[in-house]
């Protein structure tokens, strides 16, 4: 091949020459030229600025860490090595915003995205990604309806709501009657907007059929400045089992209220409770903190890979939370199906995940099984924290320790 | 009922909450009575000062009590820049451009503190942030107690201030009467920039006294700045004693509101308050004659 | 007359667009772009025009996006039907509003606190109602198609909203040439001496707030059919009705073009944020806040004012000196 490096003034048809020349060298010799495999382009699109910034910053580092641990083991090895190749876009917890990235990430060759952790917003980037055939694994919100709309495009790898509150209700019973029923009155505390009143409604539904008697159903804005007054009503009414249902900042500042007045249930039994299973909570609100129980997204806590995600995350100076270990899967969970489809035409990307089977990941889910775009196996588990640590208590399957329950009196 | 056995309890609750918003409206008011100005980045200085409270507790280990004088300095000096450097060559004679600077700047420092200090919550741990004082019929957390013995000596002192000193004559004086104000040598830009500096000030204030029993994270602004407006019109805009009461009197509607009609719904009364004071009494319960 | 030919142009040359751009992504963003003319138009009419600030500009917006929303879902009433009525709804929601603050003479900031408060009272009852969906909100179904007004293509949508905003910016020419414009404008630069000239401000003022209202609830009404979703956030959060103000404000008040400026120009700096700071939280949106600060300081009278850019000496001048000045 001639030097061209020096002439700059290059004509066309030297151009052209020289591509075709240099195309024909690639193609003819791969043992010289080492064949640059393509990178995969993957969109990964959370709300990192707004409301939703702490968990969608969480989801970023989730996403992130396994990218890099794949690439570095090698990229796609069905695709010569290809390595995944993010595109991080920033949702701005607005659904309007998000559809506008979905659309920046189909004009930059987004082969499959990943997100957006809040349901409003999956219910708009999902319908965004469908028009082009982008297949879209949304990676936690719950809400029903993102997977009952039949698109096609749409896979959730996590539980939706009313798997959630079914297992929740279900764990309960099996608790409830393993200890010799103790728990009869419920008091539920749920923040106002789409998935604390969805959960608020099914249990209000389902638990008086369960032998359950609700005494009151609290719901509260976001954000909430006090619960004192809430904390009051609880002392007042007395109930054996409290259900919170909110995000991380008003369970904290609940929990902290319920110390100071020193109001103990027999159990706080949180289900998806924005801070029952984070360990940031655990490690600054240890009295706080301790016996309340969640039904949420986790990790099985034997798993040698988890557990090892758990320590680098940690060493990030960050929170090992369900947006981090959900994300990370999400990710494995699309190269898995690159593996098979081999290919980055995103119609057979979504075959490929349609027809997942994927098994070798760290959550409590068994074998994965896509059936209308939602995950069959996927299922909360219930967690307790116990010595200032948060141990699985439910299934047995998982389970890492025996529930206290009913809390011990302080 | 249940709701008549704790009335009392929530009463009391009312008060300290709403003592936290009458500090936060104290800025607010004498910014808006002085300059005329509705300072969308109320929020976002407050946000500001909790974080300088933060991290003075974790990376030096001053309490948040003890740090009030470093904040309310710093605040202030935060404050007199942003007047006189920014905001006060915003207006060219139109006030909707200064609402539309102190938006700018509320979105700029809501953002650097999110790209800086990330989005997580952030919470302090203070020997007494689990103390309550027994007042018989209910625990008072001690930090809201604090509070309430704060609000009422920052409005008691700001009312000295202007009451008592040159200063407070001359910011009174610009506020009622601009032109004649400069006619009698008064510098303008800055004894604007000393209100705005002053109501930044009152922020520094509140987060000493707000963080022990609350948090911090880059939104923590949102949840005060539509209460604390609320209590500034209804308080009258630019009286400290009205943006005391206002704030007492918004916390416990708040707080009954909560208990009769729900939580959610009960937020309901503090905007209802909002609108027909402005209808029926705009100058509200203490203010000036516009 | 000039002004009705530059309207005239702007449809035509717009008018292709879909056809003509390849990018999908720029195609969507046109589209939001004129989505928030449209909503910036609409409050220019009373807020550039009637000189009344209205800072919950949301509270109309959002009830005519719950009122479109409502009747598809729970009455199975055609979206065609729903647009329309959402500008019934929204303009009585004006009517009642503009009724009640006007006959208290509210006006300046006052105005626009009790419009902030409105819309908030508003975004609690929304959540507090499972009429409404409560906190849930309301999920239109999919049924792509011209009948229910959501285009299959992208390039349905763009002509809907040019159509609006071409109809947005004659509605504007038709107020800066008719009576009842000068009088609002009247109205807007004083409002005793317009009385005295035998104009009724109340009057005048509910009739700019019932057409402002109106506009904003279509504009509610047309987002509700782009994401098939509203909650009580969206449609009477405070977001809505920042973009509503910051646009003309930006764009030029009081303006036929200036809301269609605003928004593009306001629309391409965040877009520019983007893409310099794309992936550090934050950043572009600082960015955003600053170019917002730097407009207002140096070009006072919005895009518009182009023509009267005060910086240079007189600005440094006046940074530095002491003392009492003029």
């Amino acid at each position: 091949m001639t030097d061209k490096t020096s002439d700059l003034r290059v004509s066309r048809r030297g151009f052209m020459a020289g591509t075709a020349v240099a195309a024909a060298g690639i193609g003819g010799f791969p043992a010289i030229l080492k064949a640059q495999p393509k990178t995969i382009k993957v969109g990964i699109l959370h709300p990192v600025t707004g409301p939703l910034a702490p968990s969608g910053q969480q989801c970023r580092l989730g996403a992130k860490l396994a990218i890099d641990t794949i690439n570095a083991n090698g990229g796609i090895a069905s695709m010569g090595g290809a390595k995944i190749e993010p595109i991080y876009a920033d949702a701005q917890s607005k659904p309007d915003v998000g559809v506008a990235e979905v659309e920046k990430l189909n004009e930059a060759g987004a082969t499959a995205i990943i997100g957006p952790f809040a349901s409003g917003i999956a219910l708009a980037t999902t319908q965004a990604a469908a028009k082009h055939g982008i297949p879209h694994i949304v990676d936690v919100g719950v809400v029903d309806q993102v997977v009952t709309r039949g698109l096609t495009n749409t896979f959730r790898f996590g539980p939706g709501l009313s798997k959630i509150v079914d297992s929740a209700i279900a764990n309960l019973v099996s608790l409830n009657n393993g200890a010799g029923k103790p728990a009869k009155t419920v008091m539920i505390v749920h923040e106002e907007s789409a998935f604390g009143s969805g959960m608020a409604k099914t249990l209000n539904e389902r638990l008086p059929a369960m032998g359950f008697e609700v005494l009151e159903t609290i719901p509260h804005a976001n954000p909430t400045r006090d619960f004192n007054n809430i904390a009051l009503k609880i002392k007042g009414r007395n109930p054996d089992l409290l259900i919170p249902s909110n995000y991380y900042n008003e369970f904290v500042l609940l929990a902290r209220t319920l110390q100071q007045q020193k109001i103990r249930p027999k159990a706080i039994y949180a289900i998806l409770g924005g801070a029952a299973s984070q360990y940031r909570f655990v490690q600054e609100f240890p009295a706080a903190a301790e016996f309340i129980m969640d039904c949420n997204h986790w990790f099985d806590p034997r798993n040698p890979v988890a557990l090892e995600l758990k320590k680098k995350v940690e060493a990030e100076k960050a929170f090992f939370s369900y947006e981090v270990f959900l994300n990370h899967e999400c990710v494995r969970l699309l190269a898995d199906a690159l593996e098979r489809a081999a290919s980055a035409d995103r119609g057979a990307i979504t075959q490929a995940l349609a027809a997942s089977g994927w098994s070798n990941h760290f959550m409590p889910y068994g074998p994965t099984k896509f059936v209308n775009g939602q995950n069959e196996g996927a299922a909360p588990v219930n967690t307790q924290v116990i010595g200032k640590d948060i141990k699985v208590i439910f299934p047995k399957d998982f389970a890492n320790a025996k529930p206290v329950f009913p809390a011990p009196k302080a | 009922m249940l709701e008549f056995s704790i009335l009392l309890p929530a009463i009391l609750n009312g008060l300290t909450t709403g003592a936290i918003y009458a500090l936060i409206a104290l800025g607010l008011t004498l910014i808006y009575g002085v300059l005329h100005i509705i300072n969308f980045a109320h929020g976002s200085l407050l946000m500001l000062a909790l974080y300088g409270v933060f991290f003075l507790n974790t990376t030096l280990g001053v309490d948040p009590y003890l740090a009030l004088p470093v904040l309310a300095l710093a605040l202030f000096g935060i404050g007199y820049g942003l007047q006189r450097f920014v905001i006060g060559h915003a207006s060219h004679g139109k006030d909707e451009n200064i609402l539309l600077v102190t938006l700018g700047l509320s979105v700029i420092i809501e953002n650097l503190a999110l790209y800086f200090w990330r989005a997580d919550t952030r919470t302090i741990d203070t020997p007494y942030s689990f103390d309550v004082v027994d007042f018989g019929v209910a625990f008072i957390p001690v930090p809201k107690v604090v509070a309430f013995g704060g609000a009422l000596l920052v409005a008691g002192l700001l009312w000295l201030l202007m009451a008592r000193t040159d200063l407070g004559r001359a910011i009174r004086a610009l506020a009622k009467e601009r032109q004649g104000a400069k006619l009698v040598g008064i510098n303008v830009e800055h004894i604007f920039a000393m209100s705005f500096g002053i109501g930044c000030a009152c922020l520094g204030i509140a987060a000493c006294l707000l963080l022990p029993s609350f948090y911090v994270s880059p939104q923590v602004g949102h949840a005060f700045v539509l209460v604390a407006f609320t209590v500034v019109v209804l308080g009258g805009m630019g009286s400290f004693v009205g943006a005391l009461l206002g704030g007492l009197i918004i916390g416990v509607t708040e707080s009954l509101g909560g208990l009769f009609f729900g939580e959610s719904l009960g937020q309901l009364g503090i905007f209802l308050i909002f609108i027909i004071v402005l209808l029926f009494r705009p100058t509200g319960l203490l203010g000036q004659k516009a | 007359m000039r002004n009705l030919i530059a309207i005239c142009v702007f449809a035509l040359v717009l008018l292709p667009l879909p056809l003509v751009l390849q990018s999908e992504f720029w195609l969507t963003w046109v589209i939001l772009a004129l989505f928030y003319a449209f909503l910036g138009q609409a409050w220019n009419l009373l807020g550039g025009y009637g000189g009344q600030f209205s800072f919950g500009h949301a509270l109309f917006f959002g009830t005519g996006a719950y009122c479109t929303a409502v009747l598809q879902v729970r009455f199975g009433i055609n979206a065609w039907a729903g647009f329309g009525l959402a500008a019934v709804a929204a303009g009585f929601v004006g009517a009642g509003t503009g009724w009640l603050v006007f006959r208290y003479g509210l006006r300046g900031s006052y105005f626009a606190l009790v419009t902030l408060a409105f819309a908030e009272v508003f975004r609690i009852l929304a959540n507090t109602f499972e009429f409404t969906g409560a906190g849930v909100g309301m999920l239109v179904p999919l049924q792509p198609g011209f009948a229910q007004m959501q285009f299959e293509s992208k390039a349905g949508f763009f002509w809907l909203l040019l159509f609006l905003v071409s109809a947005s910016l004659l509605f504007s020419w038709w107020l800066e040439n008719a009576r009842f414009g000068a009088r609002l404008m009247a109205v807007r630069e004083n409002e005793d001496a317009a009385r005295a000239l035998g104009v009724d401000p109340f009057r005048t003022k509910l009739l700019a707030i019932i057409a402002s209202g109106a506009f904003s609830g279509i504009g509610g009404a047309v987002y509700v059919q782009l994401f098939l979703y509203i909650d009580p956030n969206i449609a009477y959060g405070s977001a809505m009705s920042v973009e509503a103000l910051l646009v003309p404000i930006i764009g030029g008040l009081g303006t036929i073009f200036g809301p269609v400026l605003g928004a593009f120009a306001l629309h391409g700096f965040a877009e520019i944020g983007r893409l310099v700071f794309g992936e550090a939280p934050g950043l572009n949106l600082v960015l955003y806040g600053v170019l917002l600060v730097l407009i207002v300081l140096f070009l006072p009278n919005g895009l518009f004012g182009l023509g009267k850019v005060k910086f240079g000496n007189g600005m440094l001048r006046r940074l530095f000196k002491r003392g009492a000045h003029a």
